[in-house]
């Protein structure tokens, strides 16, 4: 059939075919110019197409005119003497296979509206494939899940070429229900585990895709009934519980996890971001993670800080051994640990694992000391935290108080304090002295002078709650000194004479103006 | 015997307190009428009020008041007349005394010829002045001679006194009572003397007023003979117009000056001047209160109560930057011998001759540049040049001051063109563009003059919107000076002789000012913040930030514990320092800069930066070759691997032994167009000598902290890292061992860290609590509200009681007086009964007499 060029004229010849097709069967043929405009580089007639299968083959599924069973290929049942029915049944089953094909092709189309279309109308057919199952239950009142459509879908999801993002937040309306979470999980584990065997060197893009589709899934909390349903079914719902759901999700995270050396760094930071709430919870057995977790733990730096928390977690709930664990934490405090992003969670994580009064005074003498010689180098947001901390440390553990209580102490002509050494117990913290605060008494910011002041009190007796602090930004800081409220503003008396100041001061001794 | 004894004692007992207690008013009271209250028992502490006391007289005295009050009320008590006051006014109290007599004066005056004009019609109204009329007064209305009148006013002839009172003159004036005797041979009679004297009263009178008129004749006559020379006289003044001001003869020259001196101002007498020792005095002690005052608030002591305004305010000041005991007279002193004429005279005359006259000699007082005659403390305008006396860079200064000046009076061509082109009012720009558009486009000097012109025009005193202009001139000179110093290239000698202004701007207004300087910081901040949240970190801002700061550093002093302006400040430079990666020459330089101004900051209160010895650190870990070191780590945001790890690092041998060591330049900072290699190299090995100068600084400056050795530690293991590797010149090398030997000679002892002792905390005790007893028999432990609650209904409780019983004494009293009446009235009736009786009796006496009599008959 002939049609006029030009979008607008598309959908009209569109209509017109979608028409003919399903009024009668003998105009059939028109499907195949359907799906040859499918195949359009415009992406408005894509999209018109798109659009005409969706209603096309929704109609044919539901008035059940495809075939149902096993799909007999396409030259046999032609050759075949069978009757015209199912002649044409068949044929327009391997007709609407093609389709769906094409519209997973289509989900890595330069386009996102075409790519958003084409989504939703491949997961109306899963819908409707649920409803009118194109394969025969072996039993009455089975379920079957269009799982082969389903895994096209996924398919095209996690791309190893492109960026599937903004379709990944589209997708994710659909992780609302059950089933589909469920199958997801399957699908997904598959997939990765297809693709990891395939080749060791996987894309980045692919592992982005992944961990965005995996982290969406939102597992139900344990012993809720499942009752929402993508793929509409009756009977007994008995056997959907929610321990079904937890194999794949341990497959999903064990593929990740156990790739985990393979994983790009920055991956690698964000699964361990969400291990601790969003996967270790769902395990099954999560004592599977220890290895992972401890490995990221050795390795060092910002990895090491974020493998913390799962370590913790296994710890705390799962009777986790782990040996030199406080060492290890002693080794991770280097200057630098007050720079990275994750200052607040590590802090809060070395608050909760040192609140334990029953840990020896010497290990926690030397965590006192050593974040003492730390706070030498760091900035003063950091140094509001850090010092309530440290006194906190002393509060606790009033064996430590000696670090800044010491009356009948000798003079020393050198810090005792070992700061190479990696063994608490050897670092010789105790017979030190917290010199470092004292130093800080003269730092140049206020409130942390006055917070290393503190020391030269006995210590009060409450704790002082460093939670609020723990998130305090330089911008905060700089904020709440310049909203302190009206204040006399006192003025320098020394009249300027110039830029640079007066002979002697340090700019003019260094810096010119031409 | 014992009872008069006791009454004795008792007598005695009674008369000291009551004499006592009267005093000398009521010496001695009828001891019958003393009724004395004895008591049984002495108390101690208890005073006793009503022991003694007169019953009859403060009972007759109540009577007394009754009667005079109470019982004639009763009296009148059905008596309707009312005597009714209708003087004008006389219970008004609005108008005043005064005002009431004339009113009723008036009134009176209005009656009387109401009255009068009826019916007599010739009578007219005699006005009267001090009882005189005035017809009469009008008539001798020439000059009387007032001394001669007082004097024979005032004293009596002496014949009149003795004749009129007699006595005594004659021994005073016996020789004129002979001759008296001599002439009228015979004594005259009184009546004849009075006569006499009267006559000879009157007769020199008329003498007396005969003399006057001549007096007056002949001074009337004099005038107008003066007036005819007169003409002749005034030789000097052109005749025409003399004859135009005939009456008004034209002021002498010399009249005028005495006039003039006369009402000039006189000098008042003023205190001593001060002497060069004293003055030197006295400035040292404004500039040791003021460093005291920093130093408490450097040491943050009593920050919170330290609310009091640091100056002296008077609660008249409008808060105009007007400076009342600013006295804008000079006075006139002489030094070595010769007149002492001040600078400021000399620079002015000069400012005359060189064009700009007008506004600017008029607020040359206000706006006070004159260094010697400023002594208060408050006035701010010794803030702007003290410290001349006492350093000695007061050349440099003058140039600073008056560089614009000084090359207007030195270029011909350049004054006239300022001179034509520029006006002298601006009026205050309004908005930033009109400032800019102003400035623009105008070399230095003439932007720098019609800043100052601005200023001034707008001076606070001049007009009342003066202040907001000028507020709002701080807040457009800071950003034209941004403005400035993002231009490329930047214009630094401008901002350079702008910061003045700024200085001066501030300290007329402190809040405005640093309300603008916040502004410009909070901008600066949210950039950066915008820019770690995006990408997790920042550039370093441009030049015009690093210019604000420094500004900051000039305008505020830096060493306060807490500052509203420096505070943040020096947070964002921490910032700067922290969370802005070093990826070019550009930067270091800006990184220095940075560094310099933190420790310049510090400079007095000499705090600790961590920051700036983790930058430096870095600065110099550049320098080097990298390698994998031991002892020091790196901390954010350098690295030790990495693109821009060896930023610093000269290689290039050649270069290494031409370079010369010289300052860094601020310009590098907005902008580093190199250059050949060789300059490049030079920069780096300049950016390495000053961060090393700025480590020795640091060092010297932190030995004394109790833990130096911890925080030198990278250092020292990194400069002899330095060291080892030869490349760098030999000044580098020797500045480097020199901070070496600097760090090593710096033993200290670690002395073991005490608390202070607290006060231990007393434990709970059982004793009872004991309130002190102050006052017998008032209510103790309560509150004063409630003990002066309790007063008061103590009190209104007496009152009500004294009330009632003086309205039970009154009606007593009325009782009483009742009774009396009806007895009277009794009496009375009794007595005309009892008359009548008898008159009856006697008449049936009488009768019955007769009809005796008769019957007898």
């Amino acid at each position: 059939m002939e049609r006029e060029p030009g979008p607008e004229g598309a959908r009209r010849a569109l209509g017109r075919w979608l028409e003919a097709v399903l009024a009668s069967r003998g105009q059939a043929n028109a499907v195949f110019d359907i799906l040859a405009v499918l195949q359009s580089e415009d992406q408005e007639e894509v999209r018109e197409a798109v659009r005409t299968c969706s209603r096309l083959f929704g109609a044919l599924l539901e008035r059940g005119e495809l075939f149902v069973g096993q799909l007999p290929s396409e030259e046999t049942v032609m050759a075949g003497s069978r009757g015209a029915m199912r002649k044409y049944q068949v044929w327009m089953r391997h007709r609407y296979h093609s389709c769906c094909n094409r519209l997973g092709e289509l989900l890595a189309h330069s386009s996102f509206q075409v790519k958003e279309l084409a989504l939703s109308t491949l997961m109306k057919f899963v819908q409707l494939e649920g409803t009118h199952p194109l394969e025969k239950p072996k039993w009455e009142g089975n379920y079957l899940f269009p799982r082969k459509l389903f895994k096209v879908v996924l398919g095209g999801l996690l791309s190893p070429e492109e960026d599937h993002s903004l379709l990944l937040s589209q997708f994710r309306e659909h992780l609302e229900y059950d089933d589909i979470r469920y199958h997801t999980m399957q699908a997904a584990a598959d997939a990765l585990a297809r693709v990891a065997d395939r080749d060791p060197e996987v894309s980045l893009t692919f592992w982005n895709n992944a961990f965005t589709l995996l982290s969406a899934v939102s597992l139900p909390r344990q012993g809720r009934n499942l009752s929402n349903f993508y793929v509409p079914r009756s009977g007994p719902s008995d056997k959907w519980k929610v321990a079904h759901l937890r194999v794949p999700v341990f497959l999903g995270g064990c593929t990740l996890t156990g790739r985990a050396p393979q994983l790009p760094l920055s991956l690698y930071k964000k699964v361990l971001v969400i291990t601790h709430d969003a996967i270790l919870p769902h395990m099954a057995q999560p004592t599977l993670l220890i290895d992972f977790l401890s490995s990221a733990y050795d390795l060092g730096g910002a990895v090491s800080l974020l493998a913390l928390n799962g370590l913790f977690v296994l710890m705390h709930k799962h009777n986790l051994e782990y040996p030199d664990f406080y060492r290890k934490l002693y080794g991770l405090l280097d200057p630098s640990i007050f720079h990275v992003k994750y200052r607040a969670r590590f802090f809060h994580l070395a608050d909760l694992f040192l609140s334990s009064s029953h840990l020896p005074a010497y290990l926690v003498a030397a965590f006192a000391k050593r974040l003492a010689r730390l706070a030498l180098t760091a900035p003063p947001e950091a140094l509001l935290m850090v010092l309530p901390f440290i006194c906190n440390l002393l509060r606790r553990h009033p064996a430590c108080r000696v670090l800044v209580h010491r009356p009948q102490g000798p003079e020393l002509d050198a810090d005792p304090y070992d700061p190479a050494e990696e063994d608490p117990a050897k670092s010789r913290a105790l017979e030190s002295c917290l010199w470092e605060l004292q130093a800080l008494q003269r730092h140049y910011h206020p409130e942390v002078s006055k917070a290393a002041s503190v020391i030269n009190q006995v210590l009060s007796v409450p704790e002082v709650s460093i939670a609020p602090l723990l998130e305090l930004t330089a911008y905060e800081l700089f904020e709440q000194d310049l909203n302190k409220g009206p204040r006399p503003v006192p003025l320098e008396f020394v009249p300027a004479q110039g830029l640079l100041g007066r002979q002697d001061d340090l700019c003019t001794q260094h810096f010119t103006l031409s | 015997m014992g009872k008069a004894k006791a009454a004795g004692a008792r007598r005695k007992a009674s008369g000291a307190p009551s004499g006592a207690r009267r005093g000398p008013a009521k010496a001695c009271p009828n001891p019958f009428e003393v009724k004395v209250n004895r008591q049984k028992f002495q108390i101690l502490g208890r005073k006793t009020r009503h022991d003694v006391g007169l019953p009859g007289v403060s009972r007759a005295r109540a009577i007394r008041k009754r009667t005079q009050t109470l019982l004639k009320e009763y009296k009148e008590r059905d008596k309707s007349n009312v005597f009714r006051d209708k003087r004008f006014g006389e219970y008004n109290s609005n108008i005043s005394a005064e005002e009431k007599m004339m009113k009723r004066f008036a009134l009176e005056q209005q009656r009387h010829h109401e009255k009068k004009s009826i019916y007599n019609l010739n009578e007219d109204e005699e006005l009267t002045h001090y009882g005189q009329s005035l017809a009469d007064i009008e008539k001798h209305n020439d000059i009387v001679d007032s001394d001669s009148d007082v004097e024979e006013r005032g004293t009596l002839s002496a014949e009149l006194t003795a004749s009129h009172f007699g006595g005594g003159s004659r021994l005073l004036h016996p020789k004129t009572f002979q001759q008296e005797g001599e002439e009228g041979e015979q004594p005259k009679s009184r009546k004849e003397l009075i006569e006499e004297l009267i006559a000879k009263s009157k007769q020199e009178k008329r003498e007396r007023q005969a003399q006057r008129e001549d007096a007056l004749e002949l001074t009337e006559k004099l005038d107008q003979d003066w007036k005819e020379i007169q003409t002749l006289l005034s030789h000097k003044t052109p005749k025409s117009e003399n004859r135009d001001k005939k009456e008004k003869p034209k002021p002498d020259a010399y009249d005028m000056m005495v006039r003039e001196l006369g009402f000039e101002m006189k000098a008042q007498p003023s205190n001593r001047m001060k002497t060069e020792e004293e003055l030197a005095h006295e400035e040292q002690e404004r500039l040791r209160k003021l460093e005291a005052e920093r130093l408490r608030r450097m040491l943050g002591k009593d920050e919170d109560e330290n609310f009091k305004k640091p100056k002296h305010m008077s609660a008249d000041d409008l808060n105009d930057g007007f400076v009342l005991d600013k006295d804008d007279r000079r006075l006139l002193s002489y030094k070595d011998g010769k007149m002492n004429v001040e600078e400021d005279v000399q620079e002015e005359q000069r400012q005359e001759a060189s064009g700009d006259k007008s506004e600017e000699d008029e607020s040359e007082g206000s706006s006070g540049e004159d260094p010697e005659e400023s002594d208060g403390p408050e006035s701010h305008s010794d803030l702007a040049s003290d410290v001349e006396s006492e350093e000695e860079n007061e050349k440099p200064e003058k140039e600073h001051q008056s560089p614009g000046k000084a090359s207007i009076t030195r270029g011909q061509k350049a004054r006239n063109a300022a001179s034509t082109e520029l006006p002298y009012t601006f009026a205050a720009p309004e908005s930033y563009e009109e400032l800019r558009s102003l400035l623009s486009g105008r070399s230095m000097e003439e932007q720098l003059l019609v800043v100052e012109r601005i200023q001034k025009c707008n001076h606070p005193s001049l007009a009342v919107g003066n202040k907001a202009k000028l507020e709002k001139l701080f807040g457009f000179l800071l950003e034209y000076v941004g403005d400035l110093a993002t231009d490329d290239p930047p214009d630094l000698r401008v901002i350079d002789k702008l910061v003045v202004q700024l200085y001066s701007l501030c300290q007329m207004f402190p809040e405005s000012a640093s309300d603008s300087v916040k502004f410009v910081l909070r901008d600066a901040m949210h950039e950066m913040e915008e820019m770690i949240e995006n990408k997790g970190r920042a550039a370093l801002p441009g030049l015009d930030v690093l210019i604000y700061l420094k500004i900051v550093g000039l305008l505020f002093p830096t060493s306060d514990f807490w500052h509203p302006v420096v505070t943040p400040a020096l947070v964002c430079m921490s910032q700067l320092l922290t969370k802005c990666p070093v990826l070019s020459l550009q930067d270091v330089v800006k990184g220095l800069f940075v560094c310099c101004l933190f420790l310049e900051y510090v400079s007095l209160s000499q705090r600790f930066i961590p920051e700036l010895v983790n930058y430096i650190l870095g600065i110099l870990y550049m320098a080097t070759p990298n390698k994998q070191s031991q002892g020091y780590a790196l901390v954010h945001p350098f690295r030790a691997r990495g693109k821009n790890s060896e930023l610093l690092l000269v290689s290039d041998r050649e270069d290494v032994a031409t370079w010369q060591r010289s300052s860094l330049s601020l310009r590098w900072a907005s902008g580093l167009r190199t250059q050949t290699a060789t300059e490049a190299n030079h920069i780096r090995l300049s950016c390495v000598a000053v961060g090393l100068s700025l480590l020795k600084h640091c060092v010297l400056m932190y030995s004394t902290l109790p833990s130096f050795h911890a925080i030198t530690t990278p250092l020292r293991a990194l400069l002899t890292e330095h060291l080892v590797d030869c490349s760098h010149p030999r000044e580098l090398q020797e500045l480097s061992q020199s901070i070496l030997t600097e760090m090593e000679n710096q033993k200290q002892l670690h002395r073991p860290l005490t608390c202070e002792k607290s006060k231990p905390v007393p434990l709970k005790l059982f004793t009872p609590r004991l309130v002190k007893v102050l006052e017998f028999g008032k209510k103790q432990g309560s509150s004063k509200e409630e003990q002066e609650r309790k007063k008061l209904i103590h009190k209104h409780k007496r009152e009500f009681k004294g009330a009632v019983r003086e309205i039970r004494k009154d009606n007593q009293f009325l009782a009483r007086m009742q009774l009396s009446e009806i007895m009277e009235r009794d009496a009375e009736r009794k007595r005309k009964v009892r008359q009548l009786f008898n008159s009856l009796a006697t008449q049936e006496g009488e009768w019955k007499a007769l009809k005796r009599k008769k019957f007898k008959k």
